[in-house]
């Protein structure tokens, strides 16, 4: 049904200029700009979205006319990839595939073919996942989920992510897959691939009836489209776990409200109401973790947070950053690990749960 | 005249009278002889360059003072190791017979030394210097042909100059029937010297052409010829004779011209004497001076003078007469640039007057743009004082200040920081005045006043904006064709993508083609084509989160 609509909306792109054409009129295409002259906060999505201003290109123009005929053909190519449906491409491989559309219409470096991906997906208002464009599959999904999707050959299958191996991996068929059915009531979210295979090891899924998603670091799209769906499809609350630095920090803030380079599909990426567990700058202090010292650009990352208006009302946030300054040490995940495997399962996570107010810890 | 003092290998002690036996008078030529390096007759490369250089100008100018178009002929010929004879001919007035022993056998022997008039021979040191280092570098007299119009014979002389007493020396004299054939001048010299091709004869005469179109050069170098022809057939107009203003006065001079002057009072002696001053100016400058107008301009004492001259400096004057001057010409220089570079596009300037220090100049230049010019190299700079090639000390000159100090950049040249710019030009500049301020004696070299320089500076610039004027039409035409053929292969793409993504048939473009061609090359498209990188590029940006 989406899929049907991205291709009116791509179809329309064709019919101006053609109209255009027709009508004897110089074809022009109505851009939203990207940069940050036109990137405002949003209080109803609770993100950075696009404002309204446009770039007009214009055939008329030689500047232009390159990059007008190579958006059009891009269309084309992610209008047929959509109908299809069977592929999906990077952009990586779509900067290879222009190669074989002549040198008029070939990508002389990868940033002219990310361009053009960012102004259609700003223009139909859609992520590129839409247009069947994907970023290289990272994140994996664990515990009590089944979901059904679509081979490339067209067939349905179902998969129980809990009887998988090390969990099922992220990629555009999961992230267009139905939820079929979960007894979870919560998701959490992980940095690490290490404490992701600790929590599966220590058995969390079942101690807190949780899917366990492992971020594999800065969170891909696909992976924070699946937490975005399933938080909004099966109302689950979503917690993030991270490392104890500004860095870890960002990539939470990255899945709650998305980033300004993607200010124009943050609309359908970002999670608003999930939460940040930790490791915080008290955790460091309350039990005295293995540190590192915060860096200069870790110190700029905290001090950007501080103004950041996303977060200004943020009490818990903004005493965490204060306390990280005046700490300035960091902690990883893993420095829980001195009190044994268990105690992220038995101690740690409980109590953070309980802070929170998460399903099962409300009493 | 010149005191020097010569001491004896004495060792006895001696006595101021002593030292007054032995102080003595020497003439200017003895002195020359033992100072020629002051002149650059210790280069021989120079040398050359100057003994034709004095020899040349003294014939354009005897040619333009009688209204002759002149035609000169000038012939080098290599006879021996740095040994040259040199022969240069023109058709002017000739000298009357009596004349010429003085003129070519007396140092500081002529009629422009004194005057104030804008002329070539100012920066010389005279045709008869070279007949001494003629005489000096191979012992040999310099031979003069001369003859006067309507008289039948040639007369020939032979002369060396008696150093001691800077008097001609008469070494041999006849007159001959077929000499020269109407009238005209030819001197015949030989001397120590060195040929090369640039930075001298040939440098010389070729720019000798540039600012004198309206001559006929032609040059003999070992039998290699080459003709410099007219390109204006009217000779420019004369340049007159004025007074000196006030505020160019200096104390020497003021002190001469109060003991030489025949007016009566100082008042009358200020006007009568210097320009732009009437009575009324005059009054005031003696008011100012302290000094009663009526007095004896002979008599005033020393210290007045000082007096005087303060004055004259703070009166405020009118400017001084600027229709005095003789400049080449905006249309002249052109003709002269063209005819020696006919491929190349020539942009002209000739300012208004203007004054420094109560002398008026007039600034003129050329930019000479020219394809088959180097690209990557400095621009060629040709400079002139009074219509006289300069061709050394190019960057302690006002012309080269004001070429580096002017930002090429911004007319289409490339320029390293303040440096001479980069490109296939030539800037030519002419510094025309009755008083050219040079650096040094050598006259190489004008000084750089800011009036002069700031002058300078407007004329090239003039002529950079006409360069750049024509260089954006050119480009823009060739940019405009560059255009067509962009829509041509773009427009048909842009209409069958388009249709594809609209599952429709392809639509005509031809109408729209037709108007965006139609349109103006807009100032964006202009500098895309410039800067090469036609097509609008993505701000590279990185990207974290995939």
């Amino acid at each position: 049904m989406s899929e049907k609509q991205t291709i009116e909306q791509l179809k329309k792109i064709g019919v101006s200029i053609v109209t255009s054409f027709e009508n004897n009129k110089v074809p022009q295409l109505d851009i939203p700009i990207r940069s940050t002259s036109n990137i405002v906060y949003s209080n109803k999505y609770m993100c950075y979205i696009l404002g309204d201003k446009k770039l007009q290109r214009s055939a008329g123009n030689i500047r232009h006319v390159k990059k007008m005929a190579q958006l059009l053909k891009v269309g084309d190519f992610c209008k047929d990839l959509v109908s299809h449906g069977k592929r999906h491409v990077t952009k990586r491989e779509l900067y290879y595939i222009s190669e074989s559309w002549g040198p008029k219409l070939k990508f002389d470096e990868q940033v002219e073919s990310d361009d053009i991906v960012e102004d259609i997906e700003a223009m139909l208002e859609k992520p590129r996942e839409d247009l069947k464009i994907i970023p290289n599959p990272k994140g994996s999904i664990y515990g009590d989920i089944v979901l059904r999707f679509k081979n490339p050959k067209g067939e349905t299958m179902t998969v129980d992510c809990l009887k998988t191996a090390d969990g099922q991996q992220i990629g555009p068929r999961t992230c267009d897959a139905e939820f079929v059915k979960t007894s979870a009531d919560k998701i959490l979210a992980i940095e690490t691939g290490g404490m992701y295979n600790r929590l599966i090891e220590e058995n969390a899924h079942e101690k807190f009836n949780a899917l366990l998603v492992n971020l594999g670091g800065q969170a891909s799209r696909s992976t924070r489209m699946v937490i975005k769906r399933l938080n909004e499809e099966l109302n689950l609350p979503v917690y993030i776990f991270n490392d104890g630095d500004p860095y870890g920090l960002h990539i939470a803030t990255v899945i709650i409200s998305g980033s300004a380079n993607s200010a124009h599909v943050n609309k359908s990426l970002a999670t608003p109401n999930a939460q940040w567990i930790g490791v915080t700058a008290t955790d460091i202090i309350e039990y005295n973790l293995k540190t590192d010292k915060l860096n200069e650009m870790d110190i700029r990352r905290i001090k950007e947070l501080q103004k950041d208006p996303r977060y200004k009302d943020d009490k818990r946030l903004q005493q965490e950053l204060a306390t990280w300054l005046k700490l300035g040490k960091k902690a990883e995940q893993q420095a829980l690990l001195k009190f044994g495997f268990e105690f992220v399962v038995n101690k740690y996570l409980p109590a953070k749960f309980k802070e929170l107010k998460a399903p099962g810890f409300s009493k | 005249m010149v005191l020097i003092m010569t001491e004896e290998n004495n060792k006895k002690r001696k006595t101021a009278e002593d030292f007054a036996k032995l102080q003595r008078e020497i003439s200017i030529s003895e002195f020359f002889e033992k100072n020629k390096h002051l002149l650059g007759f210790d280069n021989p490369t120079k040398a050359l360059l100057i003994v034709v250089k004095e020899a040349v100008d003294n014939s354009l100018d005897a040619c333009q003072d009688a209204g002759i178009l002149p035609e000169i002929s000038v012939k080098v010929k290599s006879v021996g190791e740095d040994r040259f004879k040199v022969s240069i001919e023109d058709n002017g007035p000739g000298i009357v017979k009596e004349k010429i022993p003085q003129v070519f056998g007396k140092l500081l022997y002529g009629s422009k030394f004194h005057v104030l008039k804008q002329n070539r021979g100012q920066q010389g040191i005279g045709i008869s210097a070279c007949v001494l280092y003629s005489q000096m570098t191979t012992g040999k007299p310099t031979r003069i042909f001369s003859k006067i119009e309507n008289e039948k014979k040639t007369n020939i002389f032979d002369i060396h100059i008696d150093v001691q007493k800077n008097e001609p020396e008469i070494i041999h004299e006849e007159s001959i029937d077929d000499g020269i054939k109407e009238h005209g001048t030819r001197v015949e010299m030989e001397i120590t010297g060195r040929y090369r091709k640039t930075q001298s004869v040939d440098d010389y005469l070729k720019q000798t052409a540039i600012s004198n179109p309206f001559a006929k050069i032609s040059y003999n170098i070992n039998g290699e010829k080459m003709t410099f022809n007219r390109s204006v057939d009217k000779l420019p107009k004369e340049p007159e004779e004025m007074k000196r203003h006030p505020y160019g006065v200096e104390y020497g001079m003021l002190q001469r011209m109060l003991k030489n002057t025949n007016s009566r009072t100082l008042s009358s002696f200020l006007q009568n004497e210097f320009s732009s001053v009437g009575s009324k100016s005059a009054n005031e400058i003696c008011k100012i001076a302290k000094l009663d107008k009526n007095m004896k301009p002979s008599e005033i004492e020393r210290e007045n003078i000082g007096k005087l001259l303060n004055a004259m400096q703070k009166v405020k004057l009118q400017r001084p007469p600027t229709d005095k001057l003789s400049p080449i010409g905006k249309e002249e220089l052109f003709k002269g640039l063209k005819k020696l570079y006919p491929n190349a596009e020539i942009f002209t300037e000739t300012r208004s007057p203007e004054v420094y220090m109560g002398n008026p100049f007039i600034i003129e230049a050329g930019i000479v743009y020219d394809t088959n010019l180097p690209k990557e190299e400095e621009v060629q700079i040709i400079r002139f004082a009074n219509r006289v090639p300069l061709l050394y000390q190019t960057s302690a000159c006002a012309i080269y200040e004001a070429i580096t100090e002017t930002r090429w950049k911004n007319y289409g040249l490339q320029q390293v920081g303040k440096g001479v710019p980069i490109g296939p030009c030539i800037i030519v500049v002419h510094v025309c005045s009755a008083w050219v301020p040079f650096i040094s004696e050598s006259k190489e070299a004008i000084a750089a006043y800011p009036e002069i320089v700031k002058e300078i500076k407007l004329a090239i610039q003039s002529c950079a904006r006409d360069m750049l004027t024509f260089m954006r039409r050119k480009e823009r035409s060739k940019y405009e064709t560059q255009r067509l053929h962009i829509f041509e292969d773009y427009l048909p793409i842009i209409a069958e993508n388009a249709a594809d993504l609209a599952e429709t048939k392809k639509p005509d473009i031809k109408k729209v083609l037709q108007q965006v061609v139609k349109k103006e090359l807009v100032e964006d498209e202009f500098r895309a084509f410039e800067s090469g990188e036609i097509f609008e590029k993505p701000k590279k940006k990185a990207s974290s989160e995939d």
